[in-house]
């Protein structure tokens, strides 16, 4: 599985992205389970709300944290989302 | 006090809300204790509310509503509304009996998120038989409405003795359901399964067959279905690690309120488990005898004590110590390392001499007239 680059992005419906207060970082909550995630992690996955597409995230991404060159790391971390299904492309 | 501890413990993450010990079906490997007839009483709504309020407040984040069958509580969804609002990720642990579309559209509107479905095996006729109840084509069809409405399903098959040979048809059904999780959870030993375990437990060749089985599936089913496998830990040579660790992860109360370290915990002496009615949970997690009695690795003993596993399982499980040992101090036995781990090889020798034997003594279904005569 691989993203598809002109497609938008979406989290996963039946995933949930949440902050929690009494760790003091994101976590992603599924049927009896939950990943913490790093705050890069948590940044990108925000952006995956249906009217970005890769390109976009990146962009947005680079400019929010006035840097450039992101789109490998992002494009790796994107990937590994898709195969949790913690996002999807439909 | 064993295990008592200098540090703050860890909070809790998980909650397991037992709602109730009712429960329309009669499974013989059912998780409540044997005598759970003696606990008659059940907190009431705002006692449940409090429980929830307190455990979220220390960071529990995960939170399964159980029993018995919780659908039977007449505030499930009062209950669900409260958790959604304090930001729970709530699951339903339900046997999907007694469930209509209308109640999965309120549950689904007051903030449930995911709904487990139990199924007992691929054919009515075994299904019907191990739940004690007619209920086949009602949970395939709660299934299917689970999905229709957007809820992520799991559906959760316990594995043993009379059903294993059908893991193909179980496979299949749950492809057709089209369930996001599989669970196959091979019975674990307590309560009424360790009552049953002569007629339960199955061969290490049927196991090693399955699971085969079930690897090659979960191959397929990449990206689509997610398979979880509970390991039988009777054929395995280390323990699985208790709860992640006594009281570092997980909180369970039961219906009246009791509350536990691990759903099991009942049935060890000497806990005095405290309950939500007379402490707030955040004195029974950080302070209770219970939940610090085996934190750490003080009340270790000889191979557990000196062993270099001992950060990763803890030692096992101390309620299979105490059930097939009488000392819940003692290494689990499934632990190649401890000295009584022959009575594993028993259990196994003498669950093959009943399924050869002609006159096979019936399974002992869960229900109030045999625990009241247990108890």
């Amino acid at each position: 599985m691989t993203i598809n680059p002109d497609q938008v992005i979406n989290f996963s419906r039946t995933h949930r992205l949440q902050w929690e207060e009494a760790q003091q970082k994101n976590v992603i909550l599924y049927p009896e389970g939950m990943v913490e995630l790093n705050e890069s992690s948590a940044e990108i996955l925000k952006l995956c709300d249906g009217t970005r597409n890769l390109a976009q995230i990146v962009s947005d991404l680079e400019q929010k944290f006035s840097t450039s060159g992101l789109t490998n790391d992002i494009t790796a971390f994107l990937e590994v989302a898709l195969q949790n299904g913690w996002i999807n492309q439909n | 006090m064993a295990g008592l501890i200098k540090t703050k413990p860890t909070p809790p993450r998980w909650l397991l809300a037992e709602l109730t010990y009712a429960c329309p079906l009669q499974c013989p490997y059912c998780s409540n204790p044997i005598d759970y007839t003696k606990y008659q009483t059940e907190l009431d709504t705002e006692d449940w509310k409090r429980v929830l309020t307190q455990a979220r407040k220390m960071g529990a984040v995960q939170l399964g509503f159980s029993g018995g069958e919780p659908l039977t509580r007449k505030d499930l969804t009062e209950l669900v509304k409260h958790a959604r609002d304090l930001g729970y990720y709530s699951n339903l642990i339900t046997s999907g009996y007694g469930l209509t579309e209308e109640k999965i559209i309120q549950l689904k509107e007051a903030g449930l998120d995911h709904i487990q479905v139990s199924i007992q095996a691929s054919s009515q006729e075994l299904n019907d038989h191990i739940a004690g109840t007619a209920s086949f084509e009602h949970k395939k069809q709660v299934a299917h409405l689970v999905k229709k409405h957007g809820y992520p399903m799991v559906l959760c098959v316990v594995i043993h003795r009379e059903n294993i040979h059908q893991m193909p048809e179980i496979l299949a059904m749950a492809e057709e359901l089209g369930a996001d999780y599989l669970e196959l959870a091979n019975t674990q030993y307590y309560g009424w399964a360790h009552a049953n375990r002569d007629l339960l437990l199955p061969t290490q060749a049927q196991f090693e067959k399955a699971e085969a089985i079930a690897q090659a599936f979960k191959e397929t089913v990449t990206g689509k279905m997610k398979i979880y496998y509970v390991v039988p830990d009777f054929y395995e040579d280390r323990p699985k690690a208790c709860m992640n660790g006594w009281g570092t992860t997980f909180l369970t109360v039961a219906p009246d309120g009791v509350a536990l370290p691990c759903h099991s915990a009942r049935e060890l002496p000497g806990l005095d488990c405290p309950n939500v009615k007379d402490y707030s949970i955040e004195e029974i997690w950080n302070e209770s005898k219970a939940f610090n009695f085996f934190r750490g690795d003080d009340w270790m003993k000889e191979p557990c004590r000196s062993c270099d596993e001992k950060n990763k399982d803890f030692g096992g499980c101390h309620c299979q110590a105490y059930l097939l040992t009488g000392d819940m101090y003692n290494a689990d036995p499934v632990c190649s390392k401890s000295p009584d781990h022959g009575v594993i090889q028993q259990a196994i020798d003498s669950a093959a001499k009943s399924a050869l034997s002609a006159n096979e003594k019936p399974l002992l279904f869960r229900n109030s007239k045999n625990s009241k005569l247990l108890s």
